[in-house]
């Protein structure tokens, strides 16, 4: 088989030897957690041990995790099962956010992507309000200013939820110290496995259900919970990546493909130690990606949920890229598996191109 | 599973979940374990594998209801599926009819979401049922109208097992041009469902339910003639805009072997639990004086059994058979000690309905676990009965119901 850099860890992680292990070792649970039988019950102890393991990743008390079916059915529930009157969501959310319902107000980044804190303060009128905003990007790792926007916040008496899906595991993130009222976790961007996540809330604010039925999670999202795939959560959040290892490949990565002529954007501000977002000028993102992949390098041109679809990257949009470069821009992204071995594959594959298009267009401009 | 104590319980809940089949385990395990791609990553090898295995266990789903794959909306489980098909719906075609019937008897989570679109202004009808726990037809005839958008009539009631007229249902809807929703999370793989053949417009499945894993469901919804819902849960688009979410290959892949297996072997599984199920009620009714079943005995999945022993008190049975693995209701409500609202509605008093046992057998069970369970269950109602002075009363020929209690 030929040899492959996996480089797309913000779409998905591979699922961590623990996590698998866990998961298998619970297949044969019988069991559904609601039934007060001994089986059941004991289904139930290891759904709250894995309830545990996820706070504790947060820093949040137990009883605020409510298990979902992932981070975009987090999202949904947080946005439209809280009573208020507006909803500002940051231009770079993820899609989860931005469309979680209809009537959202869209706040400004600036050329970085980071959330522009005078505009939001503007916008903030006294109304019951919800604010929406991700702890870090999903296309360039941009770290925004969240404890700013709970200041603000608290000032204008209004509610903070955070998308915190691509930070956990990759940077710290304390929801306490935040002072956050609801946060969105996913288990597959952990390595955890697909098809599981948790809103996390704040004992004392209000939410309805938007999944009704049943009772479970204390009534506010019902349906048998996916038991397996919570414990494969529990055991990738017991796991924690050394962050400066990460960051140190990302770096090395950063500075070969910047000495060829890439343009890394979000570079000044704080981003996540392991996404690289950068563009080439003259190089449509798609060739970089498909060149890459013949090469055994799987990267992304943007967002692995609307990648199928050719179009610029909203991420880009809102910090105003041009429109030309964004089209040029792809995402590389590390993670607990990620070894120099890849990003020295990345590194020789992708300069092969690079000099392939440098060559043939001064052979072009020669012949001119 | 044996019957000693020590041991595991002997399994007796098969319609709160089922445990996952070691063909399903297999079929998942390399998604759960070395295969990690996102389905939605166009672009790259590991994406497309991703995806590819989700699409053959949408295949698969859709073989069993006889329903065309692009036909199939992978959710995270029969509740998100019943509340898709129902908001969906509901809220799409408000402006043009704006009622809803469903059924006393459905599950909470469709009784949940109907109260709360009668908040949102829709009229719901809720159909009584006949006392075998059947809707009567002509009430549902009767209670369509010109506004009459959607009928949600569940295939198998996950209390006592009874399945409705499906294809009758089917047949007066599509006259009526409502569309019909069936909840079939405890029918599939224990019923022969097609989607042509009874007019179903929108069906809810269950991973858990049918020895797949938890975590997933799916939701059918027909496309000619069209059913157009709106999304409950929106983001990258995923399932044509249906349901957003990053799905996982491995649940896909597990509820696809597990339609794939149900669908090969329902009817043979159908014989065997048919004997086993028929061999405990008769020794029900052999053995015991006072035991009534609760649903219709023929018109009934043959995997369960409710029960009612009259004269004991249902915590007290279950305390003394903890050696099995039962409910004595639906496991969502079974941690409440309300008396179950299906057997109410079916008419059953609420001092019998307290007695009542669901019995749920399936795949793995076994003759031995059937007989071990059948003598514990009976050897367990006779002690508490010897204990009993209404029993005792009762066996004497005094109308208990006569008797006027004094005041405390």
């Amino acid at each position: 088989m030929m040899k492959t850099a996996y480089m797309d860890y913000n779409a998905t992680a591979p699922i961590l030897p623990s996590a698998a292990s866990a998961m298998a070792d619970a297949i044969n649970l019988v069991g559904n957690p609601s039934s007060v039988h001994r089986l059941g019950r004991e289904a139930r102890a290891k759904m709250e041990a894995a309830r545990d393991a996820v706070a504790a990743l947060v820093n949040a008390p137990r009883d605020w995790v409510i298990f979902t079916s992932g981070g975009t059915e987090a999202d949904a529930l947080a946005l439209n099962g809280v009573d208020c009157e507006r909803v500002l969501v940051s231009a770079v959310e993820h899609a989860a956010v931005l469309n979680a319902r209809a009537d959202v107000e869209v706040i400004a980044v600036d050329a970085n992507g980071v959330i522009d804190l005078v505009a939001l303060e503007d916008m903030l009128d006294g109304r019951s309000t919800l604010i929406s905003v991700m702890a870090a990007n999903n296309e360039t790792g941009v770290i925004q200013p969240v404890k700013d926007v709970v200041a603000l916040a608290r000032k204008h008496g209004a509610l903070v939820h955070c998308d915190a899906v691509q930070a956990i595991g990759k940077t710290e993130f304390d929801m306490l110290a935040l002072d956050l009222d609801m946060v969105s976790l996913s288990a597959h961007k952990i390595g955890g496995p697909q098809g599981v996540g948790a809103l996390v809330k704040r004992d004392g604010i209000n939410l309805n259900a938007i999944q009704r039925g049943g009772g479970q999670e204390r009534s506010l999202r019902g349906g048998t919970e996916n038991l397996i795939g919570i414990i494969g959560f529990g055991a990738a959040a017991k796991e924690i990546m050394d962050f400066s290892t990460i960051g140190a490949l990302r770096d090395l990565l950063e500075t070969q493909t910047k000495t060829l002529g890439a343009m890394v954007l979000g570079e000044t501000v704080e981003r996540l130690p392991n996404t690289s977002c950068f563009a080439f000028e003259g190089l449509t993102s798609e060739r970089q990606v498909m060149a890459l992949d013949l090469a055994g390098v799987m990267v992304s041109a943007g967002s692995a949920c609307s990648s199928g679809t050719v179009k610029a990257s909203h991420v880009l949009k809102a910090m105003k890229v041009d429109e030309e470069l964004a089209n040029c821009a792809i995402r590389v992204s590390l993670g607990w598996g990620s070894t120099k071995d890849d990003v020295d594959m990345f590194v020789e594959a992708w300069s092969k191109l690079v000099e392939r298009v440098q060559t043939r267009k001064s052979s072009r401009s020669n012949a001119a | 599973m044996g019957g000693n104590s020590q041991e595991n319980p002997v399994y007796l809940d098969y319609q709160a979940t089922t445990p996952t089949d070691p063909r399903v385990v297999d079929a998942m395990m390399p998604y759960f374990t070395q295969k990690f791609g996102n389905p939605h990553s166009r672009n790259h090898a590991y994406g497309w594998e991703a995806e590819e295995a989700v699409e053959e266990g949408r295949r698969q789903v859709a073989d069993i209801i006889g329903a065309n794959s692009k036909e199939i909306i992978f959710t995270s489980g029969a509740t998100e599926s019943n509340n898709l098909a129902l908001k969906g719906v509901a809220q799409f075609y408000k402006s043009k009819r704006n009622h809803i019937i469903t059924c006393v008897t459905e599950h909470k989570c469709v009784l949940d979401t109907c109260r709360h679109l009668e908040q949102d202004g829709f009229d719901v009808t809720y159909l009584p049922v006949q006392e075998n726990g059947l809707i009567d037809l002509d009430e549902l005839k009767a209670a369509m109208t010109d506004k009459t958008v959607l009928v949600s009539i569940m295939a198998v009631n996950n209390e006592i097992g009874v399945i409705q007229p499906l294809k009758e249902i089917g047949a007066i809807c599509r006259e009526n041009k409502t569309f019909f929703h069936t909840d079939a999370a405890q029918a599939v793989g224990k019923i022969e469902l097609d989607v042509e053949e009874m007019n179903i417009d929108l069906m809810s499945i269950s991973g858990h339910k049918i020895y797949g894993p938890m975590g997933i469901g799916a939701l059918y919804v027909r496309r000619r003639p069209r059913v157009r819902i709106i999304a409950q849960i929106n983001g990258g688009g995923q399932e044509r805009g249906m349901r957003s979410g990053t799905l996982s290959p491995a649940l896909c892949v597990g509820l696809g072997e597990a339609c794939k297996i149900a669908k090969e072997e329902m009817a043979s599984e159908a014989e065997r639990l048919h004997e086993l199920q028929m061999h405990m009620w008769t020794r029900f009714q052999e053995e015991l004086p006072e035991v009534y079943l609760n649903g219709d005995l023929e018109k009934r999945i043959p995997g369960n059994l409710n029960v009612s022993y009259a004269f004991v008190e249902g915590e007290g049975l279950m305390m003394g058979i903890k050696d099995l693995a039962v409910s004595s209701g639906s496991a969502c409500t079974s941690a409440s000690l309300e008396p179950s609202y299906v057997l109410r509605a079916l008419g059953v008093e609420e001092e019998l309905a307290h007695t009542s046992l669901r019995l749920g057998i399936g795949r793995f069970t076994t003759k031995e676990e059937v007989d071990y369970a059948t003598d514990r269950i009976i050897k367990e109602v006779q002690r508490l009965r010897e204990m009993s002075p209404l029993f005792e009363m009762a066996q004497q020929g005094i109308d208990i119901k006569s008797i006027q209690w004094a005041e405390h």
